[in-house]
């Protein structure tokens, strides 16, 4: 195990009569290659700890945090949260996570051929990736190549009896693109993910960095007009994370869900089946326990469309007068528990992307979208993001266009889902990536 | 924070594998927060961050590594892990002596967060709730933030460098949310300055109203209530001033970095002479302004911060440099070194960047527009510098109509293009202000910046709205 524990267990029992306290202790490195042009541009690597301490006294909380494990300081920090308890405002809902019988799902989180992987392997790494990019098109430049990978671990106790540990590591290559035709340039990007670097495809990441920015060399901006939209896997994700967060059961109990009285109601399309899996081993971001070290468990959100449940970590869920989904987030030792979805996908259908644009007359491929933070308001529902991809006419791709912009509502949105592809992909991220196809969208160019 | 000894010592172990350069950047970081939500403080909490970070530069790599361990023993660790990290060395060995500066004063603090206590910062929470809450029925819930933080730096390199700086911040937020027959809408507002408490002193010079400020937060989530989906397409844009230093700071401020510029994944490479706005626009980026969101006396390399002029009457003069990209372009840095933290390599970036006055008149700008948008807060933005597209968000926004502000429209997104946009600004007032404070992201890190304008026109800009 880990004196990380040791540290956590050191903290809790020093608990006052009276106080509910709980010690989340962490400690965690990264490497991180940017190469450039055949040369190393720079090599970080870093390392991190620090430990965070809630404290909850008669529906009052305090916390505290400092980025040490150092003793005194652990103390300091200690005393900083039960000084800071008595400026909270009781809340008759307040209190820790406490064991709820429901067994973790063991995964294997951690890989040992990672975390022997020699530094210069790492480096060839990023090389290769590069020499393979620039070698598939002519066009194509690079603004750069690189290998990272992270270990951490984690433990959390408290006096309500919860008592975990763990620790993973993973790694990744991404390049940015450059290309160029005349005057003009366009991006593109690509990755690859893994818990260890022999499943890294680096390959698939260079053609797909090649292929983003050379397809909308001659990009256009389009005539305004509404139209069907089929998103990319990689936005689908993105469009994900932002649905889930409107089914956030602390949106939700504090009254900012535009879907809290919708319980039991179609939201969405038939089509959708939304559901948040953090112990699937396939989902990048699988977890046996969650921010509060209870276990992390599937949740079945949207069943054909219907809205099934919120996610709830143990403060919103004593709100909602429900239980736990198993859905704490934790960014860290330097915050308290938050809700979110941990692994989300969409229950896949069964044809291509090329199968499912080869029958749309006349739609846009979204190839990616920016300003999802400026654009898309999750509590009014208001969706608008700045876009890029191609035409489809006839079933087939057209020319590529650039500078408009996408928009609807989330609550329409859900409703105009015609078809879920069959290409489900985990992607680095919170959600699963997969081929979606909405109608009725409006595109805002000329 | 650490012995002069020690640092010349620890530099000296970063040089010995060959290196040019070595650099050390340490920091001592206490921070409070308070945060209300749902008419609760849910918790105050107290933070401490202390660590170094060593960076190493042979040739063209750069090798980093950091500790949260200040003793001699936990930062000659970290220099060698930089060290090895730039190159696999060679053995030489080169001395450092230092002569410590003392920041110069660019930012005046008159009462330091930390003499102020923990139930006063609760109390001002109480009141930004309070007054929210008092602006109209229609306000269903309230989410507002205070933080302080008061951090001490060091900045020593072999190049002899070696500075220190003491650093104040305090930050208040407010999120509102009210509720209608359309369903909720949201209100925002923020301030943020590099002062201590007596910014909200009202006999402080630069006094700032939180009251006023949660006001108008519901203020504008209750116009929105009864506003009509946004126009989609594209139409002539008026900007408030003080809410749209944003889309310079994404239309040209990005691309004018030099890393951008000396990779050519920038529009604006190669363009130093020519004419790449209308010859209203001088663009000016300013780490020296006293109390803004984006000022420093020196950078996070050790360099005093100054105001560079990077666009004048049209015409691009300058970029904004950091300490590798003016030494690979063999000129001075231009205090645009910054970094999130002792965690983070520097790199470059903008502090306050901002538009001067020009000669029209803000109402004359709005009454000979026939048909338009008129934007009075704006919201976050991205840009790709490469292609220069840009984004931005439209938090409170009108339609203009015959040369009046007529209907709310609801949010969503302005879509431009960063060159043409800047050749399409076709009016700007002389009613200058500074905006919001921002939280600028770039390569996973975030630093404060801040942005001002005068009231301004775009003459065409791509509105994504659903309505026709």
């Amino acid at each position: 195990m880990s004196d990380l524990l040791d540290i956590v267990d050191r903290v809790v029992a020093q608990a006052q009569p009276g106080e509910q306290v709980e010690a989340f202790a962490s400690r965690g490195g990264d490497t991180d290659v940017r190469v450039y042009q055949g040369e190393v541009e720079h090599f970080v690597a870093a390392q991190a700890e620090g430990i965070g301490i809630r404290i909850i006294q008669d529906g009052r909380t305090g916390f505290a945090y400092a980025g040490t494990l150092d003793h005194a300081a652990v103390a300091e920090v200690l005393a900083e949260a039960r000084d800071n308890v008595q400026f909270g405002t009781v809340d008759e809902w307040a209190g820790l996570a406490e064991p709820d019988g429901v067994a973790a799902t063991d995964q294997s989180l951690w890989n040992d051929e990672l975390a022997d992987f020699e530094t210069d392997r790492k480096i060839e790494l990023a090389k290769e990736l590069e020499r393979l990019t620039v070698a598939s098109d002519p066009r194509v430049r690079i603004d750069d190549s690189n290998y990272a990978d992270a270990y951490g671990e984690a433990a959390v106790a408290s006096t309500t009896g919860i008592r975990q540990w763990g620790r993973e590591n993973g790694c990744y290559v991404s390049i940015s693109t450059l290309a160029d035709d005349g005057d003009e340039t366009q991006t593109g990007f690509g990755f690859s993910v893994g818990r260890t670097p022999t499943v890294l495809h680096l390959e698939r990441a260079a053609r797909e960095a090649s292929d983003r920015a050379t397809r909308l060399l001659g990009a256009r901006k389009p005539a305004s007009s509404r139209t069907t939209v089929v998103l990319d896997p990689f936005v689908t994700a993105q469009f994900l994370g932002i649905i889930s967060s409107t089914l956030n059961g602390e949106a939700v109990v504090k009254g900012r869900s535009l879907f809290k009285d919708r319980l039991g109601d179609d939201v969405a399309s038939p089509h959708v089946t939304l559901v948040d899996d953090p112990t699937n081993p396939l989902a990048y971001t699988a977890t046996d326990v969650d921010g509060e070290g209870l276990a992390a468990r599937r949740n079945s959100l949207i069943d054909q469309g219907v809205l099934q449940q919120f996610t709830h970590n143990s403060y919103s869920a004593r709100r909602a007068g429900t239980v736990s989904t198993g859905n704490a987030t934790r960014g860290g030792f330097g915050g308290t528990p938050g809700v979110g979805a941990l692994a989300l996908s969409l229950q896949p259908g069964t044809r291509s992307q090329q199968e499912i644009i080869a029958g749309i007359d006349e739609g846009l491929l979204v190839q990616s979208v920016t300003g999802i933070h400026s654009g898309v308001n999750t509590i009014s529902g208001d969706f608008s993001t700045g876009a890029a991809g191609l035409m489809i006419r006839d079933g087939q791709l057209a020319e590529p266009v650039r500078e408009f912009t996408i928009a609807s509502t989330l609550q329409r949105m859900l409703l105009d889902i015609v078809e879920v592809g069959g290409d489900l992909d985990w992607l680095p991220m919170r959600a699963a990536g997969v081929t979606l196809v909405i109608n009725d969208v409006t595109m805002s160019g000329e | 924070m650490i012995d002069q000894d020690v640092i010349e010592r620890t530099l000296e172990a970063a040089l010995r594998t060959g290196a040019d350069f070595a650099e050390i950047y340490a920091e001592d970081k206490r921070n409070t927060s308070v945060s209300l939500d749902d008419g609760r403080i849910e918790q105050v909490t107290s933070g401490r961050d202390r660590g170094a970070g060593i960076r190493v530069i042979k040739g063209d790599t750069t090798g980093f590594a950091h500790s949260s361990d200040l003793s001699e023993r936990g930062l000659a660790d970290a220099a060698r892990a930089a060290a090895a990290a730039a190159s696999q060395g060679d053995g030489r060995t080169r001395t450092v002596t230092l002569e410590r500066d003392t920041a110069p004063t660019v930012n005046v603090v008159g009462r330091y967060p930390e003499t102020v206590p923990k139930a006063t910062k609760v109390e001002l929470l109480q009141r930004f709730d309070h007054a929210a809450r008092s602006a109209g029925s229609e306000i269903v819930q309230v989410s507002a933030g205070y933080g302080d933080s008061r951090k001490h730096v060091l900045i020593a390199n072999s190049d002899g460098v070696y500075v220190t700086d003491d650093i104040v911040r305090v930050l208040a937020r407010i999120s509102v949310v009210a509720d209608g027959d359309s369903g909720m809408q949201t209100g925002f507002q923020s301030m943020g300055h590099t002062v201590g408490w007596e910014i909200f002193d009202p006999s402080h010079e630069g006094y700032v109203d939180v009251e006023a400020l949660a006001r108008d937060a519901s203020r504008q989530a209750i116009v929105k209530l009864h506003a009509r989906p946004a126009p989609s397409g594209a139409m002539p844009v008026v900007i408030k001033n003080g809410t749209g230093g944003v889309l310079f700071h994404e239309a040209c401020g990005h691309g004018l970095e030099a890393d951008h510029i000396q990779k050519g994944s920038s529009v604006y490479a190669g363009k130093v002479g020519e004419l790449v706005a209308s010859p209203l626009v001088t663009l000016v980026d300013d780490g020296t302004l006293a109390g803004e969101w984006g000022t420093l006396a020196v950078d996070d390399e050790g360099h005093q911060t100054q105001r560079n002029v990077l666009i004048e009457d049209g015409v691009l003069t300058d970029y904004m440099w950091d300490y590798i990209r003016s030494r690979n372009d063999g000129r001075a840095p231009s205090g645009n070194g910054r970094r999130q933290s002792y965690m983070h390599l520097p790199m470059v970036r903008m502090t306050n960047t901002f538009v001067l006055d020009g000669p029209d008149d803000a109402d004359d700008i709005v009454a000979s527009t026939e048909r338009g948008v008129y934007v009075s807060h704006l919201g976050g933005g991205s840009v790709n510098t490469a292609t220069g597209d840009f984004v931005f968000g439209m938090n409170e926004a009108y339609l203009i109509e015959n040369g009046e502000i007529t209907e709310p429209l609801r949010e969503g997104n302005l879509i431009g293009n960063g060159p043409q946009v800047l050749r399409d600004i076709d009016m700007l007032a002389g009613d200058f202000a500074m905006g919001n404070p921002g939280t600028c992201g770039k390569d996973g890190q975030g630093v404060p910046v801040g942005d001002g304008q005068p009231t301004l026109r775009v003459k065409s800009m791509t509105i994504g709205g659903t309505a026709a």
